[in-house]
């Protein structure tokens, strides 16, 4: 077996602090690797990487697919509208006649909660998480730890504010998991329809607040939110909600100054965050995208058996 | 063809018997029970001893797809799966395709069934299409057979046309069998609307999608005059209505299925969608309020709601995958390890569920055993254990969330209308 010990990576639930920590450090080390001029590295030459995206996505797959080239892999991206799976093909078919093909990894999205744990369950080859339903999204979660490690030295002590939509969010779910994990303080924040009081059950604050949080934050996640949520009447227009729970300049101005500012993308300017904020200098938005591909790569080195890299890190990889 | 069942605990709950007997079966009917029963000497013997020696089972709440999907079940195929689960009558809902809302398909099931091992008691559809809107030809489905009436599998929102037929329903003396569900409320979810449906992030299902229709329900029965009987209760709110309304007088009855007594929501991240049925699973306090209304008798009856799925449905994203798990096969054990074993239910409170108290809601005179009566026995050894396997279940469907389980109550003996329908050793005989 490899350092995480598993086949497959499909949630954060399942990771001790260490393994998060471990895919931490050896994301460190990728992001020196792709971002100086000759990016690639033969970690998965000879595997195959297969990308099935049952909902739109363009960061995380591009994400994952250049983490897999810069690793060498072999890299299918399966046209999700335009196969089979169109004809009525069952997930559990089209992943099989992936197999068939020898795909190592199946880097899999879907709209479906727990889908790439029905997958892991039903076939050998390694399933990599990139977001079910509205459960998790363990790459995501694990690269805004990865950011906020970079930015701030760790995680722990550190007040983080999730801030939105969180009921339909598997950013959210993921990233409380994550952040509590390593020993920050997490308050979620939104309108009471899309913040169930069962997330009490993560040990994390809830608020409706988002003004009187906003101060006490070292860190603050802003979510997306989603107009067709409107139409479910959860909220009763975008409107209200950019007044209470955007992050305007003006709320900016009572932040702590060091704050840092996320974002998982893609970003509703002028809805759930000023452009002033964004693209201002505690923002590391644009950051949390190049640290997705350091992750990404740590991940697929770890479950393709790497080890720790302080053992072989000289140009052996 | 004469049976005589030797050395058995007979335990019929409708009188409150409990001995070690003998039961003479001639023909049809029950001969005799006693000790020292004078024989003829070509009987055929079952030795009964550390058996429980009951009245055959009956299940008024099963799905056998026929007509419509006899690709996943039939009214035969489901009937001998009925004899090997212990039973010897069954109720198959209407919900098929075509829905059962004419005297004609209460024949043609009773018609199949003539060729099955078991007896097939019809319930028919309280609305036409079983769409909710108007009422079917209740005293021509009565006459063709029908002994109950529901439109499961969904609800009559209407609450103006529930009241009507829990009023005309009346004057034929059955019940209304209710699926109560709010849909609106219920909004498409997925489980039980909880801590575990927001750590997995899937719809939930609120338990008041399905009180508030109880809640409705006795009301109008209550208005109406009517006999409501509640299908598959799963929710803690729903018993205490139920009881409630019982208190105050109100004709009601209901049921719940082993699923509700033996597992809570948990099982949903580990059994996917084997542990996806509708109602859903419920959270440990609601599963500790049916046990509990099971004991105190607010909980009239255990159905099974077995609904075969085929395995292309339910190998599906949970999401996606249908409603259901069968549990023809799995009842009896679970009773037994559950409510006998685990909560100290003697066998007479456990089995009054499914013979005595199903036989009175929908007036069939089976589920007792008594001198000259039908001969429906079920013998079962509460101390045998059996492995639920893949192999163990007949039912060419094979979604059930027991799978793997190890479970006490093994049935030894079907007998319906006099004839051995299913013997642990040599399987279901195949007409």
């Amino acid at each position: 077996m490899n350092a995480l010990n598993r086949k497959d990576l499909l949630d954060i639930k399942s990771l001790s602090p260490d393994e998060i920590l471990l895919i931490c450090d050896t994301a460190k080390y990728f992001k020196d690797i792709f971002t100086r001029d000759i990016k690639s590295v033969p970690v998965l030459r000879g595997k195959t990487v297969c990308s099935l995206f049952y909902e739109p996505s363009t960061r995380t797959r591009l994400s994952f697919e250049s983490a897999a080239k810069m690793l060498s892999a072999n890299v299918i991206n399966v046209p999700v509208t335009t196969s089979s799976v169109l004809k009525g093909e069952s997930l559990i078919d089209t992943v099989r006649t992936l197999e068939a093909m020898k795909a190592d990894y199946i880097v899999m999205r879907h709209a479906a909660s727990l889908a790439p744990h029905f997958l892991s369950k039903n076939i050998k080859a390694s399933v990599i998480n990139g977001g079910d339903g509205f459960h998790s999204h363990p790459t995501q979660a694990l690269l805004d730890v990865y950011s906020v490690i970079e930015k701030r030295g760790s995680v722990k002590g550190l007040h983080v504010g999730i801030v939105g939509d969180i009921k339909h969010s598997r950013v959210a779910r993921s990233d409380i998991l994550a952040f509590t994990k390593l020993g920050a303080k997490v308050s979620v924040c939104g309108p009471s329809t899309l913040v169930p009081d069962e997330f009490k059950q993560y040990g994390i604050d809830i608020t409706y607040n988002f003004d009187e949080l906003l101060p006490q934050l070292d860190v603050v996640n802003m979510l997306r939110i989603q107009r067709e949520r409107q139409k479910g009447s959860l909220f009763p227009s975008i409107r209200e909600y950019n007044l209470l729970y955007a992050l305007t300049e003006e709320r900016f101005r009572k932040c702590k100054p060091d704050i840092t500012v996320m974002h998982p993308g893609p970003m509703n300017r002028g809805v759930e965050i000023d452009d002033a904020v964004a693209d201002g200098p505690n923002s590391i938005i644009n950051e949390q995208v190049t640290n997705g591909v350091a992750v990404r790569m740590a991940i697929f080195y770890l479950l393709a058996g790497g080890s720790q890299l302080q053992e072989d890190a000289e140009g052996n990889v | 063809m004469n049976i005589i069942i030797k050395n058995g605990r007979v335990i019929d709950p409708g009188s409150g018997r409990d001995e070690i007997l003998d039961i003479l079966i001639h023909e049809d009917r029950i001969k005799d029970i006693g000790n020292d029963l004078p024989l003829s000497g070509d009987e055929r013997v079952i030795d009964a001893k550390g058996c429980l020696v009951l009245p055959g089972l009956i299940d008024m709440h099963v799905h056998f797809r026929e007509p419509g999907r006899e690709d996943v079940e039939t009214i035969i195929g489901g009937s001998k799966v009925a004899a090997k689960g212990g039973y010897t009558s069954v109720c198959p809902m209407p919900n098929t395709q075509p829905v059962i809302d004419s005297q004609a398909l209460v024949r043609f099931i009773k018609m199949e069934a003539e060729h099955g091992p078991v007896n097939v008691f019809p319930i028919a559809s309280i609305t036409k299409g079983g769409k909710g809107d108007d009422m079917s030809e209740m005293g021509e489905l009565v006459k063709g057979g029908a002994v109950a009436f529901s439109d499961d599998g969904r609800p009559v929102m209407s609450s103006l046309v529930m009241r009507r037929a829990l009023e005309y329903s009346r004057m034929f003396n059955v019940p209304i069998l209710a699926h109560a569900e709010d849909l609106d409320l219920a909004d498409e979810g997925i489980m039980n609307e909880g801590l575990n449906s927001i750590r997995l992030g899937l719809k939930g299902i609120p338990r008041e999608s399905e009180e508030v229709m109880v809640a409705r329900d006795i009301l109008l029965t209550r208005l109406a005059s009517g006999r409501l009987h509640v299908c598959h209760v799963s929710s803690a709110g729903s018993v205490t209505l139920i009881k409630r309304g019982k208190k105050d007088g109100v004709k009601v009855t209901c049921e719940t299925a082993p699923h509700y007594f033996a597992l809570n929501d948990d099982a949903v991240e580990e059994h996917l969608s084997m542990a996806k049925m509708n109602p859903p699973l419920r959270t440990e306090h609601d599963r500790q309020r049916i046990i509990e209304g099971l004991r105190d008798g607010t909980i009239d009856v255990i159905a099974t709601d077995h609904a075969p799925h085929a395995q292309y449905e339910k190998m599906q994203e949970l999401e996606y995958a249908p409603f259901g798990i069968v549990g023809l096969e799995t009842a009896v054990p679970l009773i037994i390890t559950e409510l006998v074993k685990k909560n100290n239910f003697s066998y007479i409170e456990a089995f009054s569920k499914v013979t005595c108290n199903p036989a009175a809601i929908l007036n069939l005179d089976r589920g007792s055993l008594k001198k000259g009566g039908w001969a429906d026995v079920t013998v079962i050894d509460p101390d045998k254990k059996v492995l639920i396997d893949k192999e163990f279940i007949l039912s060419r469907c094979k979604n059930t969330p027991f799978i793997g389980a190890e479970l006490y109550g093994s049935v030894e003996y079907t007998i319906c209308n006099g004839k051995v329908v299913y013997s642990a050793d040599k399987g279901t005989p195949v007409k």
